[in-house]
């Protein structure tokens, strides 16, 4: 259908929208060169002294920069691999449950934790771990001595990949719901016929028919072995679990923003940006090479 | 045979039950403990001997947050920001997502913009390159910071989603407008806004949890307290911690020392707006995380 003349409405309608992003996501990252200065707020971005690589050769040698790294990704694959099986785990459950009225209401329930913030479960959490919480209380049952648990950096990644697929695995199973749902019937019925068991049914149409969605997603995660959860752990670190629990952002936040060392914090932080960046695309690009799946 | 199959066949009907059942009640318990706690007395929490029910009911700690006048303060701020925040995404995302949802035979320039905008969303330059973007542009203390820079990295989510949706109306609908001598202003407003209102509905849902859940701009951008956002105003409360060294003693120590139930109290009522909105969010999720793709 022609529409001549219609492209300069449609810049119109684009206008707002995009000098929003332009002045909020583009300019700011004219930034980075900060990374590349001796940066004095004084006499701003423009007029800095520029220092060349300075500021990512002092970064590397950094006790700092290997920890944060490391501690990143050890936390953020956890989290994949934990967010990937356990709401499998659960939708195959939850598909097997026949009462349609109790599968709402327990949906309704799991996907609650997914809408508060890290603010509030952040709270909610510590004060549940806590010293004389009620998880030392059950454990007190069993004899164990109270464990002081958001201050043992050991367990600190744990309690953080644990509470975070606590809070996503309900809502991360309405993918693999959709999926299950798309299984043709057909196939249950006829196999039901053969006298196929619950178990194989299982095994030979229930999980073939999700194995698409399962692939998407963990390509997709790739894109999330730099991103540990700036919100969740801001919320639930402190000092004496920053050997094990101080990720990428935590520490951009602190050594910017608290110890005004601008130039590496943008350093450590365009590190982070760029690597993230290829990963999300390498990622898209997998997802629509093996599944066919475009977001865009 | 056939008696042992059900009998069989219940066993693992109940087993599945109780199994999901339990699960279930690992996501509410924890936010009931902490409506427990608030209702209870304050040497009760220090003690450690409330499991769920309020030990010594009383509405203190309910009674003293309504002297907290900077709480209501905030209360507001995060009205102003949610409702700012999302009203503003509702207007720009379908004024962005018509054009970029024409194919570049019927608009040229859309590629190009259409890469940018996703670039946005890909990429950034950290976290001060865009602190000193906001300070340059005079918007510290403001809540417009929070609303567009929130809102600018968001959007362009909300934005492909609805382009999506767009793409999968009936095209013969534009055309028979266009036959008609339509223009485009006519065919956004009068056509496919109001068959988008699920998506629409969507997107919106989304914008105004993020506004009402997210803190770390209220704290890098506000610089005083009286400005805060709900959430920043109780992540400095309840889990602030002084990001210098503290020993294991210190912070059992702090934790003793925080009134915990005046702080489960505030948690709690900073969780309602989203329990209130809750059963149209579950509804329109569901729609907006299946929504994703590309379909054909």
């Amino acid at each position: 259908m022609k529409a001549k003349g219609f492209a300069k409405h449609y810049y119109l309608m684009m206008l707002p929208g995009f000098v929003w992003l332009f002045i909020f996501s583009i300019i700011p990252m004219f930034g980075i060169i900060i990374a590349f200065q001796d940066f004095n707020p004084g006499q701003g971005v423009f007029n800095s002294e520029f220092v060349g690589l300075e500021t990512f050769k002092y970064m590397f040698q950094l006790n700092d920069t290997p920890i944060i790294f490391f501690n990143t990704m050890f936390i953020a694959i956890m989290k994949i691999i934990g967010n990937l099986i356990v709401p499998l785990v659960f939708a195959l459950m939850l598909h097997e449950l026949r009462y349609i009225g109790l599968k709402r209401s327990i949906q309704t329930i799991v996907y609650l934790p997914h809408f508060l913030s890290w603010v509030i479960l952040g709270g909610v959490m510590l004060d549940i771990f806590a010293y004389q919480g009620p998880v030392n209380q059950l454990l007190g049952v069993f004899g164990v001595e109270p464990i002081l648990f958001f201050g043992r950096a050991d367990l600190f990644p744990f309690l953080v990949v644990g509470s975070d697929v606590w809070k996503e695995f309900g809502f991360n199973t309405i993918i693999y719901l959709a999926a299950l749902t798309g299984i043709n019937p057909a196939l249950y019925e006829a196999s039901g016929i053969d006298g196929a068991s619950r178990m194989r049914m299982l095994w030979h149409i229930t999980l073939p028919g999700i194995r698409t969605t399962a692939v998407l997603l963990a390509v997709l995660g790739l894109g999330n072995v730099l991103n540990a959860g700036f919100d969740q752990i801001f919320n639930l670190y402190n000092p004496l679990v920053y050997s094990t629990g101080d990720i990428i952002d935590t520490w951009v936040y602190r050594t910017g923003l608290l110890n005004l060392q601008y130039e590496l914090a943008t350093a450590v932080g365009l590190l982070k940006s760029v690597a993230g960046f290829i990963l999300i695309s390498v990622s898209y690009y997998l997802a629509y090479k093996f599944t066919n799946y475009r977001i865009f | 045979m056939v008696k042992n199959k059900t009998l069989s066949a219940k066993i693992f009907d109940i087993v599945l039950i109780v199994i999901l059942c339990s699960i279930a009640l690992t996501c509410i318990l924890p936010l009931w403990y902490t409506l427990s706690v608030s209702l209870s007395s304050k040497s009760a929490a220090a003690a450690g001997i409330i499991t769920l029910w309020p030990v010594d009911f009383n509405l203190t700690s309910y009674q003293q947050l309504l002297g907290d006048t900077q709480f209501f303060k905030s209360f507001w701020i995060s009205i102003q920001r949610v409702v700012l925040g999302a009203g503003l995404n509702f207007i720009i995302v379908p004024l962005m997502a018509y054009p970029l949802s024409k194919t570049v035979k019927d608009f040229r320039g859309r590629n190009v913009i259409m890469w940018t905008v996703i670039f946005t969303m890909l990429f950034n330059g950290g976290l001060i390159p865009l602190y000193l973007t906001i300070q340059e542009l005079n918007l510290m203390n403001s809540v417009w910071a929070l609303v567009l820079v929130g809102g600018a990295q968001t959007i362009v989510f909300n934005i492909i989603l609805t382009i999506n949706f767009f793409r999968n109306l009936p095209k013969s609908l534009e055309e028979a407008a266009l036959v008609d001598g339509a223009g485009p202003w006519y065919i956004l407003f009068k056509l496919f806004i109001p068959l988008s209102i699920p998506v629409l509905a969507t997107v919106t849902l989304f914008s105004i949890v993020y506004h009402w859940n997210e803190f770390l701009y209220g704290l890098i951008f506000m610089t005083r307290e009286e400005f805060y956002p709900l959430q920043t105003y109780i992540q400095q409360l309840v889990v602030s911690i002084d990001p210098s060294q503290m020993t294991e003693d210190q912070y059992k120590r702090m934790s003793e020392m925080s009134n915990r139930t005046l702080d489960a109290a505030k948690i709690f009522i900073a969780m309602i707006p989203v329990l209130v909105v809750y059963p149209f969010l579950q509804r329109y999720f569901i729609h907006g995380i299946t929504l994703g793709s590309v379909k054909e």
